[in-house]
């Protein structure tokens, strides 16, 4: 089954208008999901990892309910069929 | 989201670029500079610290440096004053992967008249972007990223951040930076080797006063027509140097404060200094409550206040090291940005001055411009609107200084590829 990242409405511009990304294949973790994102939508890269390949300090990712950082980092298995969200933290000042 | 206003501007007019900790503002007004447009906010909810008008080689590309807390740094640029912006897919200014570097902001961005396609950006953590393609294309210039100094470089209250590029406009191989904390560092072989140029400046906070880095450095401007002489401010000092940063000496006499962060020359006049005083390093507010830009005429040997307009009262403000400008007119228009929020403008060098604008984000830059001039955002045309038939160009015939003669680049600062 296809796995879909949920794009924030910032990044929308960056990924076709799209608030929704489905990616054919089942990639085994969020790295290789993001990889394939990225080929389709380069303008994403920049803006959810830094220069040094780490997700930037204020962008969560889930794998459905569970965020990344509480798992396996990029290393987090991606079950088939799951929806990926890219999630703007709560942030600022 | 807020309402987004634009502004169009002709040739004469004057803008002032105001970068806030939410967003970039563009104001415009014509030559007399008593009535101002405001347009903006662009990049709403980003810091915006770094702003520049590159007029170029028949260019009107407004640039700036877009702080997102979530998306990163990345800069934009826009051809009709931000009405539509060019957001680049790919972050054009990073770090590459084997520095363990990332970026946290752009400070600075620096257009140097002589070369017209090169553009540099002084960045967080403390490094040297060059461009050579007018923007497109960035690399870091590499002696300074591998600098031997870096891993004592530590950051000061803002960040640290390499935050003063001053191209010398006679010598494209000479250039002198300054960081907070590091110092200022010089280049006399187009950016290949840097050495520290803090001979004489006070480190109030280290054990040892004079190191040869380390300084807090806050700003150094360049005089415009004695290309060899710097002034700078200091956290805690006031300094000139006339030997391009070799030494420096103190020339703090008649301040009621030698704190302060922001510092420009006069566009015209030789020896024309402007500082905003702030009361101490812990306070960081204006001494007694009174909003007073101070000058000095005379290359630092004595300052006086400028306040007529100002208010001497209640004034707890504080300008921050990018927020004071001159534009390039005659009389020339001296603005600066508050931490409340307020502009402030004089167009008559600094006699006297009005509140242009009040209720923006804390503003944390400011970049004057006067359309059609050509230059990058260090000319030294002046106004068709207001040329003075005395004064200014007197007194400079007085002190029979000329402008620095330009020079073709004989090699330019290498960036890493």
């Amino acid at each position: 089954m296809a796995v879909t990242f949920r794009i924030p409405n910032y990044l929308a511009a960056f990924a076709g208008n799209s608030s929704a990304v489905k990616l054919d294949g089942s990639p085994a973790t969020v790295r290789d999901a993001l990889e394939t994102l990225w080929q389709l939508h380069p303008g994403l890269r920049d803006r959810i990892v830094d220069e040094q390949g780490a997700v930037r300090q204020h962008v969560n990712i889930f794998v459905g309910e569970e965020s990344i950082r509480f798992g396996d980092g990029l290393a987090t298995p991606v079950p088939a069929g799951a929806e990926i969200l890219i999630v703007p933290a709560v942030s600022g000042g | 989201m807020p309402s987004v206003q634009h502004v169009s501007a002709r040739n004469g007019d004057v803008v002032l670029l105001v970068g806030t900790m939410k967003g970039a503002f563009v104001l415009r007004s014509n030559g007399a500079r008593k009535k101002w447009d405001v347009g903006g906010p662009y990049s709403v909810g980003s810091p915006v610290y770094a702003m520049a008008l590159d007029q170029r080689q028949g260019r009107r590309r407004l640039w700036w440096a877009q702080q997102s807390f979530r998306w990163g740094t990345t800069l934009l640029s826009s051809d009709d004053f931000g009405k539509t912006a060019t957001e680049p897919q790919t972050y054009s200014v990073k770090f590459p992967a084997e520095s363990s570097l990332t970026l946290k902001n752009i400070w600075q961005i620096c257009l140097p008249a002589n070369e017209p396609e090169t553009l540099y950006c002084g960045v967080e953590p403390s490094a040297l972007f060059v461009s050579r393609d007018a923007g497109k294309n960035w690399s870091p210039v590499k002696g300074l990223l591998e600098h031997p100094h870096r891993a004592k470089w530590t950051p000061g209250g803002g960040g640290m951040c390499l935050h003063t590029v001053l191209p010398h406009p006679a010598n494209s191989k000479n250039m002198i930076v300054a960081m907070s904390t590091g110092g200022a560092y010089r280049t006399d072989d187009g950016g290949e080797t840097w050495q520290a140029r803090n001979q004489g400046i006070r480190a109030d906070f280290l054990p040892e006063k004079y190191p040869e880095f380390g300084q807090c450095v806050h700003k150094i401007v360049r005089d415009p027509a004695q290309p060899q002489r710097l002034y700078l401010q200091n956290h805690w000092g006031l300094y000139r140097s006339d030997n391009n940063g070799d030494s420096w000496q103190d020339i703090a006499k008649g301040v009621p404060s030698d704190f302060g962060f922001c510092m420009v020359v006069h566009p015209h006049d030789t020896e024309t200094v402007y500082i905003v005083p702030i009361e101490s390093d812990e306070y960081r507010c204006m001494p007694e409550a009174k909003l007073r830009v101070y000058s000095t005429r005379n290359g630092g040997k004595s300052w006086e206040p400028l306040t007529r307009g100002l208010p001497q009262k209640n004034a707890l403000e504080t300008v921050l090291r990018d927020s004071l400008a001159t534009d390039t007119c005659d009389p020339a228009g001296i603005y600066f940005g508050t931490r409340s929020g307020k502009v402030y403008g004089s167009n008559n060098s600094g006699k006297s001055w009005q509140l242009i604008h009040e209720g923006l984000p804390s503003v944390v830059c400011v970049r004057a411009a006067l359309v059609g001039d050509g230059a990058g955002n260090s000319p030294r045309k002046r106004g068709r609107a207001e040329k003075s038939k005395t004064g200014t160009t007197q007194k400079k015939s007085a002190h029979g200084k000329k402008p620095p003669a330009k020079r073709a680049p004989a090699r330019q600062l290498s960036g890493k590829k």
